[in-house]
């Protein structure tokens, strides 16, 4: 029993972990912008794949990971500059729709510059499974909790003690107060979409060798990772990485011990349930409503 | 300003209109025989959809390449329905009544297939489905037929296996998508007529990345011999790598499809060993020379990796089958008189196929029986037969 | 002509234009895709009073459409109820369900909003798929044909008909909510909500009864399409539908009922017209999303409306 348990932890941690960093991926988008950025998803399919094709053009995995994370960065900030900086001030649900339109688009050049077939990433550091408790974990697992924490980690620093990060906050805070202080409001937005971009792609590399990658990767991936931040509260990063977690071990547990069947259903309940009694998420600001 | 948003304005009416003629202009001369397809080309039936329209595309070249068929060229009028059986519906009402095509050859989904079925059988005009559930075919409907193998069937090749191998507890795990729930019902249904009793039952969702959990519960299930993976796509792939990672030391049995080289390519390893019921196209090379399909196996196998320089599928398979069947009929009754197509079609024997040997009849839109499928085994990385 | 206001104006021109519009439709084929507009119209016409005129958001309204399909397909082809009594049953009990979780859902806001909006389609979606014995899962089901008075309806004329009376109607039924006191409470809710209250607008009943009134649209255009079709899959209630119809929506114009026509014609029409473009269909449908949003941020209709404005001036 105890080790079903821990299998079922162990993999809900795994799942969570890239739930998490897709979550933060849009709290930092929104912050920045108050945009929900439906495309999300297609960063961490352009960093799986990508990947994939750096590696068959015969570059060694680091250097092809450190590519794709570039190249994601790089879709990002186009996105933003072609995209959401010519749409400002439109109403938000406008802004949805514009990021749908551009998931649909990257998804359909990712069918043509790639192909619709599954591939394959290699694993970090081989399939050899490690024995935890009874139950069992790829190494890559490892990597993917390992490197998320690191992440945020890094993150926490970037937000916290560097002026770019700090800069970046304070435009989510208040744009006008920032710009009146002397930030490039605008840059700043470039930035973050550009840093959303790669966090997504790291998301990608990292779980590609458990469950490979294809051009479609990153529906359910973007959906579950919106889906965590809500839970977590809209712009909290601590929310983002607590709501991924939570979402993927709650999908674990309720598979194992519900119905494998209504699995996914159940994490929405919980998102449902949760958002019934905390209207903010679990950290999210609470809205101050101009009359 | 104003002159500017005028021009940029009606730039899109415009081309509203354009894009309107070119899209829906009757297709082409009156003299050349139309094959309407619709199939999932994208979306999450891609893997189907994607052989299947190459391989429509390539024979239809080849044929009109010796001559045509009955002296006409053939036209391949063929949309993209994304897995979606909406659209699979409009699209087939475009074939009938807009392209107003001769045969129809496609759905790539079951789901595609049974919205188009109400429309052919209106309009009275040969339908052959690349689709897999039996509910295609039973009850028979006059003018619908299919090429792939049933799901039913290969439950029973897999039944036939273990009874083989002296295994009756069987595990089931499979996903929520229209093709592995059809099969995992099929299975359920016929698994008593085989002395085979299924222990345990697991589902997981459609883009599930891990499936430890449901794996556990079955390693975890007193008395279980062997497992089923009815499923396609990127579920199977996963499951198989979940089955080496939890060490379950167990027959494992896929289904056919995932009957293909990108299966083994994906999972790595974790595929030695594997089973599954396939159509002869996969082992192509290794049947022997008496076998009655090898010629066309393998004329097709090397006909697609040539033109394509991807891997055989046996989904393409069921593509090439479909339209060398209409194709004969045509020139058995020397016209695209659709009734009379369609009888021929019904009267199909012995025509040797990629999926196996069709033997129609009045009673039977598929014609193939369990001998069309041959029992594989994954055997240091590639596909081999099972004596 | 006094009497003629643009409101009465534009559904004057919508009549007429669905009269005149079988003298255009030259097959069967034709005629699917107008019906098809029809009825996306219907949702979209009740979706824009929630999203352009109560200024909510539904991510899920796909999940009242599929509940309208699926319950009308379920109760007259496996309980054999006769398919008019099962269509107006269905949309009771949808109504009863808007009412039931529109009170908790409709107390979040914004983003939130969307959050639970989206999960509620995504729980519907899922329960369709996997309740198989009952919906036929994934694969889906066949629907019986809608009977009046013991005829089955069939023939694309007559469906025809149908579709296009019930969009007139629905129209008209929106212009007439909107100028109604229920109406002028919405858009006051809109504009601001504490603002509202203050003026005694019971802001959650409003907001309630316009997520019920949009979700009964919805699951009667659900019902209708299923009777038409023969055949429905859950596909009609997943997410991404739910998402094409809030697109169209706001491609159409948002706070603009006609505009809501004009955007479900054009979304419906849209990948019809791009088959020609075989593997880059996704691509231009992606970029033209993208493009008319950004450049008619307020939608199609504004728009069009702004220019003849201008034009005029």
């Amino acid at each position: 029993m105890a080790a079903q348990l821990t299998q079922f932890l162990l993999t809900g941690l795994t799942v969570g972990a890239i739930y998490a960093l897709v979550a933060l991926g849009f709290a930092i988008i929104y912050n920045a912008s108050h945009v929900i950025n439906f495309a999300q998803g297609e960063f961490v399919m352009v960093g799986g794949m990508v990947t994939v094709s750096l590696i068959h053009a015969g570059l060694p995995l680091l250097a092809a990971i450190a590519l794709a994370v570039l190249a994601a960065a790089a879709v990002g900030m186009a996105l933003e500059h072609f995209a959401i900086e010519p749409a400002r001030g439109a109403s938000p649900v406008t802004l949805i729709i514009i990021t749908i339109g551009a998931s649909i688009l990257l998804r359909g050049l990712a069918t043509l510059v790639w192909d619709k077939k599954l591939h394959n990433v290699p694993s970090f550091s081989g399939e050899a499974p490690i024995q935890i408790g009874g139950a069992t974990i790829l190494p890559q697992s490892l990597w993917v909790v390992g490197i998320s924490l690191l992440i945020m980690f890094l993150l926490g620093r970037f937000f916290g003690r560097t002026l770019i990060g700090k800069a970046i906050l304070a435009t989510s805070y208040n744009p006008m107060a920032a710009q009146l202080c002397g930030i490039n409001v605008r840059f700043m937005l470039f930035l973050s979409f550009g840093l959303s971009a790669a966090l997504g792609a790291v998301a990608g590399i990292l779980i590609a060798p458990i469950t490979l990658t294809s051009w479609d990767v990153g529906v359910m991936l973007g959906l579950k990772g919106f889906a965590a931040a809500i839970l977590g509260g809209l712009g909290s990063g601590v929310g983002a990485v607590l709501g991924g977690l939570i979402l993927g071990i709650a999908e674990s547990l309720g598979a194992g011990y519900i119905s494998s069947a209504y699995k996914d259903a159940i994490a929405f309940v919980i998102i449902l349930a949760v958002l019934f009694f905390m209207p903010n998420g679990l950290f999210g600001k609470h809205g101050l409503d101009r009359v | 300003m104003t002159k500017h948003h005028l021009s940029a304005f009606f730039k899109k009416p415009l081309l509203l209109c354009a894009l309107l003629a070119a899209s829906s202009a009757p297709v082409l001369a009156q003299d050349t025989i139309k094959i309407g397809a619709f199939l999932s080309v994208s979306g999450p039936a891609a893997f189907l959809g994607d052989p299947e329209q190459k391989t429509l595309e390539l024979y239809i070249e080849k044929l009109n390449a010796a001559g045509g068929v009955l002296g006409r060229k053939l036209q391949l009028v063929s949309y993209d329905d994304s897995g979606d059986a909406e659209k699979a519906r409009t699209f087939t009402k475009r074939l009938i009544e807009q392209d107003k095509v001769d045969v129809l050859v496609g759905g790539s989904t079951t789901g595609a297939t049974m919205a188009a079925v109400p429309l052919a059988e209106a309009a009275q005009i040969p339908f052959i489905s690349l689709a897999g559930a039996v509910v295609i075919i039973e009850p028979v409907k006059k003018w619908v037929f299919k090429t792939p193998h049933t799901d039913r069937m290969a439950c029973e090749k897999v039944f036939v296996d273990l009874n083989h191998r002296k295994l009756t507890r069987l595990a089931l795990i499979s996903g929520t998508g229209g093709f592995d729930k059809s099969m995992r019902a099929e299975c359920l249904k016929v698994a008593p007529n085989y002395k085979i009793q299924i222990v345990a039952d697991e589902t997981y969702g459609a883009g599930d990345t891990d499936m430890t959990v449901q794996l556990t519960k079955i390693k975890n299930t007193a008395g279980v011999q062997a497992v089923l993976n009815p499923g396609f796509g990127q579920g199977p792939t996963i499951v198989t790598k979940n089955f080496k990672q939890l060490a379950l030391n167990l027959p494992f049995y896929q289904s056919h499809g995932v009957a293909s080289k990108e299966f083994i390519k994906l999972s790595g390893d974790a595929a030695e060993g594997v089973r599954l019921p396939a159509a002869a196209l996969l082992i192509a090379e290794q049947l022997p020379e008496s076998d009655p399909q090898k010629k066309v196996v393998v004329g097709y196998k090397q006909a697609f990796e040539t033109a394509f320089k991807q891997d055989v599928s046996t989904f393409g398979g069921h593509a090439y089958d479909g339209l060398m069947l209409a194709v004969e009929a045509m020139r058995q009754v020397g016209s695209t008189d659709k009734a009379k197509v369609r009888d021929a079609i019904e009267a199909t024997k012995g025509y040797v196929g990629t999926g196996g040997i069709v033997n129609m009849s009045a009673t039977d839109h598929m014609g193939l029986n369990l001998s069309a499928f041959r029992m594989l085994e994954v055997n240091k990385g590639a596909w081999t037969l099972v004596k | 002509m006094k009497w003629m206001t643009p409101r009465r104006g534009g559904l004057a021109l919508l009549l007429v234009l669905v009269l005149a519009l079988p003298l255009v439709l030259v097959n069967n084929y034709w005629y699917e895709v107008a019906i098809q507009i029809g009825l996306n119209a219907v949702v979209c016409v009740g979706l824009n009073l929630l999203i352009g005129y109560a200024g909510q958001i539904s991510l899920g309204h796909a999940g009242f459409f599929g509940l309208g399909a699926y319950g009308s397909a379920i109760l007259s082809s496996h309980y054999g109820l006769p398919a008019a009594l099962a269509i107006v049953l269905t949309n009771v009990g949808v109504a009863l369900l808007a009412l039931l979780v529109g009170r908790p859902i409709l107390r979040l806001k914004g983003n939130y909003l969307a959050m639970a909006t989206l999960g509620m389609g995504v729980i519907i979606s899922i329960a369709i798929v996997t309740e198989d014995k009952l919906t036929g899962g994934p694969d889906g089901m066949s629907v019986v044909p809608l009977a009046l008075f013991g005829q089955p309806l069939t023939g694309e004329l007559l469906w025809y008909w149908l579709v296009a009376f019930t969009l007139v109607a629905a129209v008209a039924l929106a212009l007439n909510l909107i100028d109604s006191p229920i109406g002028r409470a919405l858009r006051a809710l809109n504009g601001s909500e504490v603002g509202a209250s203050v003026c005694g607008i019971d802001a959650t009943r409003a907001k309630v009864g316009i997520f019920v009134i949009s979700a009964v649209f919805a699951s009667f255009a659900g019902s209708l399409m299923a009777h038409y079709s023969g055949f429905i899959t859950p596909g009609k209630a997943s997410f991404f539908h739910s998402i094409e119809l809030v697109a169209m929506v706001v491609f159409g114009g948002m706070s603009s009922t006609f505009g809501a026509v004009i955007g479900a014609a054009a979304l419906t029409l849209l990948p019809q017209l791009l088959t020609v473009l075989k593997e880059y269909e996704m691509v231009v449908f992606g970029a033209v999303m993208m493009l008319t949003m950004i450049f008619f941020p307020r939608g199609f209709l504004p728009s069009l409306m702004l220019l003849l404005a201008r034009i005029r001036k």
